[in-house]
């Protein structure tokens, strides 16, 4: 694995692992780590750094919806260009083109169903180019980017063994 | 009621006071554990439910499911180029550690000795006292690596033994053993006639080289016997599962023992083995990363430390010099005053006072705190 490779996998691991604790698990050194994560942050390979949230742990609420969209596109419009508008919006979280019976597949947070909504109905379902829109709200989260949400498992193992 | 004498003879495990001393604690961090801090990969886990949904707790064949044996011997080819006959040559138990008390009693006329490398595993010197064998200890060294070596075995008197046994990756130094090294080892075992008993379950977590089982080298496969298992590369310790492999006469006499005690390994276990090797082998490469990467961290910070440790290069352990002479008395301090479990090297044999071990199965960040506190602790 190159070091670069190891250093994403380690990040994806946990975004707050210092140059220092990542030099130590791969044998280098750290000043060699932050070069690293200062190219690929400059390519742009690393593009942010977020926590993983159980928002359900939290006491403000949060809506979030996977909304399946429908696009006909035209000669002048590609994929890329719907998209461009659509990604624009700080209520999209994610948005992916897919295989399948849509064509877009959105995430999209909101403080209120309300909210969600009328954003879908007002700025997403308007663009001419969007022929249906099928609003699927997040009921329960179980597992959140690779963290499954819940009670951990505790350690029960004995605390010394041979 | 009065217990054997051969009982009474084997003085309770070392690390047992040190155990309850440490279960009267709250919150310490332990690197006293001698398993991994994973669980059995999911895929294997939900096999052993599904064949407990469809009902089968009954006992299996003596020597374990066909099916597994069948696994175990691709998989043993495939990964250490070993073959052995799954009707004939494999054996599987109830965890590695069956395997080895079988052979002790399947092997060991009274009074015979057996030469055991040291520091080891506990159980290897009081499973040949119950069979009512000799020990010769044969203990390795720090100058060494821990690596058992021609001249080590010739010095101890391992020559006058029937048998030897060790395990390469080590518990509780972390030493491996390169091909090259155990040819000495071979030449040894040949040449005195040894037959040896090779416990290979860190076999999977050997980090700087490939694993070399002693049974490959010639003249080898014929005296040996490998001890493997799920244990420790599958994270399945607590389901109990190992396999012996060896000649047939050899098999057979450690059946004929387990037959009429064991009967058969667990059988949802055996269940959980045969999707184990089927289906897991990326979670065990995750895992075995994540070890690699706990070792690399825990030998910078000895270092850093400036505490002697050798570079050990397998199993989940280091075994770092004492920075006191008596490392029992350290490790109490070091529980008591700063909650960090580890264990003196005592508790292993001879060759591992002035030494801890130190297990890395433990997350980063507890990892972290503990060798921070054991830095603060020295100083």
């Amino acid at each position: 694995m190159s070091s670069h490779d190891e250093i994403v996998e380690l990040l994806r691991e946990n975004a707050r692992y210092s140059a220092e604790d990542i030099a130590r698990q791969t044998d280098t050194d750290p000043e060699d780590v932050e070069a690293i994560i200062d190219q690929l942050e400059a390519d742009g390979v690393l593009r942010g750094y977020r926590a993983v949230i159980d928002h359900d742990q939290l006491d403000e609420e949060r809506v979030r919806a996977v909304v399946e969209l429908n696009i006909t596109l035209d000669r002048e419009t590609s994929y890329d260009d719907v998209a461009e508008r659509i990604a624009r919006f700080p209520e999209v979280d994610s948005l992916h083109l897919v295989s399948g019976d849509y064509d877009f597949m959105m995430e999209v947070e909101g403080d209120s169903m309300r909210e969600v909504s009328n954003f879908i109905s007002d700025k997403v379902a308007p663009v001419p180019e969007i022929t249906q829109t099928v609003t699927h709200y997040v009921m329960t989260t179980y597992k959140e980017q690779g963290f499954i949400l819940g009670d951990g498992d505790d350690d029960d193992r004995l605390s010394i063994s041979p | 009621m009065k217990p054997a004498d051969r009982v009474e003879q084997v003085p309770p495990s070392g690390i047992r006071r040190f155990f309850e001393l440490a279960e009267e604690m709250d919150d310490i961090i332990s690197l006293g554990v001698g398993e991994p801090d994973f669980s059995a990969p999911w895929a294997a886990r939900e096999a052993a439910i599904a064949s407990l949904e469809q009902g089968k707790t009954s006992y299996t064949a003596n020597r374990g499911k066909r099916e597994l044996r069948e696994a175990i011997a691709a998989t043993v080819d495939n990964r250490y180029d070993l073959q052995y006959d799954p009707d004939a040559e494999i054996l599987v138990t109830a965890g590695a550690s069956e395997g080895l008390d079988l052979a002790f009693r399947a092997l060991i006329n009274p009074g015979e000795t057996v030469a055991v490398a040291q520091p080891c595993y506990v159980s290897y010197t009081p499973g040949v006292i119950f069979a009512d064998g000799d020990v010769c200890s044969v203990p390795t060294r720090r100058e060494d690596e821990f690596t058992l070596t021609y001249d080590l075995l010739a010095e101890h008197g391992a020559d006058e033994a029937e048998l030897l046994v060790y395990c390469y990756p080590n518990n509780p130094t972390g030493a491996t053993m390169t091909r090259t090294e155990l040819q000495e080892v071979a030449e040894f075992a040949r040449e005195h006639d040894l037959t040896v008993l090779s416990d290979e379950i860190y076999a999977g977590l050997s980090y700087e080289h490939d694993h070399t089982s002693i049974a490959t080298l010639p003249g080898m496969r014929e005296r040996t016997i490998v001890f493997n298992g799920f244990s420790k590369t599958y994270a399945m310790t607590g389901l109990r599962l190992g396999y012996a492999l060896g000649p047939p006469e050899a098999i057979t006499a450690m059946n004929r023992i387990h037959q009429y005690t064991m009967l058969s390994a667990p059988t949802t276990a055996q269940y959980a083995a045969i999707e184990a090797l089927a289906s897991c082998e990326d979670v065990v490469d995750e895992m075995r990363t994540k070890y690699n990467r706990r070792r690399k961290l825990v030998l910078s910070r000895f270092e850093e430390m400036g505490i002697d440790c050798f570079r050990a290069k397998g199993a989940f352990y280091a075994f770092p010099a004492c920075p006191w002479d008596d490392s029992e008395a350290f490790a109490e301090a070091l529980l008591t005053e700063t909650g960090v479990a580890v264990v003196p090297g005592t508790a292993f044999g001879d060759g591992g006072e002035g030494h801890l071990r130190v297990s890395y199965a433990t997350g980063i960040e507890e990892l972290k705190e503990a060798l921070d506190r054991i830095e603060r602790f020295i100083e």
